[in-house]
């Protein structure tokens, strides 16, 4: 059974559509990563999945549809929505009571002892945490729940490299295992990099992309080409163009390896560009980097 | 990635070990519950420190003025002596009873548009527990929970006036014992839990479910939703037909139904007073009450289930 599966999930706000007919299918044990500009649908695909907003379309979490069967589905799913929503008045002590008291599925005790790793106390309160030490007692928390899907919409959004880093390291290291799924929303691209097994680019509601992590390695080739052979270059329609170190990169879609690489020095392209190259393709997207 | 595949088959057996059990609804409304103790503390705070300034000024009052205050009483005439004793119990539950109304009013029209402003809803959200058991356990704070508070408060604050005016009573010439009669603490405050529940409670019950209703669904500024349409109906109503029918309409749901829980005209906790209810609950006024009070919950569910946080 799939993870999710969606078929032409909508949603419009007025005669804003933030869902254009989205089609989704993602299987258990995958980490995928959601990455699209702001207002592209992001945040009300995953309310959507979560059964917090309700749509057109079909839509299936864990084979349960998240709008009719809300309440069931919570016992299986964990998200964390954004930073800092975790009750400012609400002490540490309190929380884990409060979880273990509500969740089938709490484990105390690996709360206890992820949070053993960090400096916070058990008798502050939330509004007395800075906003990292706030993002992990809401990890510890939600990494101790044994859900099969785990949601995260901008998690580290606001927090110095440093935690951003401990954050994904955490949960690949002490949460991650093959009968867990989880979808990460995010702008921080190049930090989850590492982390996800599938990505998929959202703009204005619709999928503009989506592959695999072994895809994308493979089907796309970043070249800084030799200035002389920049024509040659161009002949083999690049999906992008970009300016640095003072040379051309080009960026391949389904090229020849061995033929691009007489071009110049070829690598893997970083998520980043990748997603100013499809994004910047897109109609009504005109970074200064395109050409 | 070893650290993964060392992990995987503990957690198989750990996921099956901790079957997924259902936490029973009555375990989450206890934590439901306690959530709500925690997070508004002036549940209980502001009827006890009502309760506390009142025991402050009587004690004062009872040591400045002792011939005016119970040690007068042997100098009044019988039938005036019964008010004099009383009348600052009645005044002491009157305060604490004024204190709940103001609280659950208070309470309800902000409990539900702050965890959407402070954006809490999506943590509460996450957990599984329903928007019924929520709303309903929301609505049982001003329904049960902080009536019996406040009478609890009210009792006791009585029982230290009580015993306050035992000392001062102490070779004054008036009975202590018939002083307690007078009192009656315990018949009265029975009568005064009777007559929270009926009238403030399940008589306007209408208030506090608008006033949750108002709370799920207000982006802001709730407490002017909640007042502005009805005082706008009532100004109309005044203005084009010059009668107040809507006003006394929704005073009724703060001072009780015609049909009241007593006779006309007598004290709630005065011991002599004589309930009637029956008279009460066959008023057909209460249980139409009651049902757009249950209308209100339903849509104020509804709501909080619809509502994006702010």
């Amino acid at each position: 059974m799939p993870c999710i599966e969606a078929r032409g999930l909508r949603k419009a706000f007025g005669t804003n559509i933030a869902l254009d007919g989205i089609d989704l299918l993602v299987e258990e044990g995958r980490i995928l990563g959601l990455v699209g500009p702001n207002g592209a649908g992001k945040t009300t695909a995953l309310n959507a999945i979560l059964g917090l907003t309700p749509y057109q379309g079909e839509l299936r979490v864990l084979g349960r549809d998240p709008w009719t069967e809300r309440d069931r589905l919570m016992r299986d799913v964990c998200f964390m929505a954004d930073v800092a929503v975790l009750p400012r008045w609400i002490r540490v002590s309190q929380v884990l009571d409060y979880v273990a008291g509500v969740h089938p599925r709490f484990d105390r005790a690996k709360a206890e002892g992820l949070l053993a790793k960090t400096t916070i106390k058990r008798a502050s309160k939330v509004r007395e945490l800075s906003k990292g030490m706030v993002t992990q007692l809401h990890l510890a928390l939600v990494m101790a729940i044994d859900a099969r899907l785990l949601v995260l919409d901008e998690p580290t959004l606001g927090l110095d490299i440093l935690f951003r880093k401990q954050f994904y390291d955490s949960l690949l290291n002490d949460y991650y295992d093959r009968n867990r799924t989880i979808v990460v929303a995010t702008h921080q691209v190049d930090e989850i990099e590492h982390v996800l097994t599938d990505l998929m680019f959202i703009d204005s509601g619709r999928i503009v992309f989506n592959s695999s992590m072994e895809e994308v390695g493979s089907r796309y080739l970043e070249v800084m080409v030799h200035p002389d052979k920049l024509t040659a270059a161009r002949a083999l329609k690049p999906i992008h163009e970009r300016q640095g170190f003072g040379r051309s990169i080009l960026l391949f879609e389904a090229a020849d390896r061995q033929q691009v690489a007489a071009l110049g020095e070829v690598h893997a392209p970083s998520i980043s560009d990748l997603f100013v190259a499809v994004i910047g393709n897109q109609a009504g997207h005109t970074p200064g980097a395109a050409r | 990635m070893n650290t993964q595949t060392n992990a995987m088959p503990d957690s198989h057996v750990k996921s099956q070990a901790t079957a997924p059990g259902v936490i029973p609804v009555t375990k989450q409304i206890y934590w439901a519950l306690r959530r709500e103790f925690w997070e508004n503390r002036f549940i209980y705070l502001a009827p006890l420190g009502v309760a506390a300034l009142f025991l402050f000024g009587f004690l004062i009052h009872s040591m400045i003025h002792p011939a005016g205050g119970v040690r007068g009483l042997s100098t009044l005439a019988p039938d005036k002596q019964h008010k004099a004793i009383i009348e600052p119990f009645d005044m002491a539950a009157g305060l604490v009873m004024g204190a709940f109304i103001l609280v659950a009013m208070f309470y309800c029209v902000e409990t539900l548009q702050r965890e959407r402003r402070d954006r809490s809803i999506l943590f509460w959200k996450s957990l599984p527990v329903s928007d019924v058991t929520t709303v309903l356990t929301k609505a049982s704070i001003p329904f049960l929970f902080l009536p019996l508070i406040s009478c609890a408060i009210a009792f006791v604050a009585q029982f230290l006036m009580l015993l306050v005016s035992s000392v001062m009573l102490a070779g004054s010439g008036f009975s202590v014992a018939t002083y307690w009669e007078q009192v009656s603490l315990f018949q009265g405050s029975l009568l005064l839990l009777y007559h929270v529940m009926t009238v403030h409670v399940l008589w306007g019950a209408p208030i506090y479910g608008w006033l949750l209703l108002v709370s799920a669904w207000a982006r802001r500024a709730a407490l002017l939703w909640a007042v502005l349409p009805p005082l706008a109906i009532g100004t109309l109503e005044k203005l084009l037909f010059n009668t107040t029918y809507f006003a006394a309409f929704v005073g009724r749901f703060f001072t009780g139904g015609p049909e009241g829980s007593y006779p006309p005209g007598t004290m709630p906790m005065d011991p002599g007073t004589h309930l009637t209810p029956f008279r009460f609950l066959g008023a057909p006024g209460l249980w139409l009450g009651l049902a757009v009070t249950a209308a209100f919950l339903a849509a104020a569910i509804r709501m909080r289930r619809h509502r994006d946080p702010m």
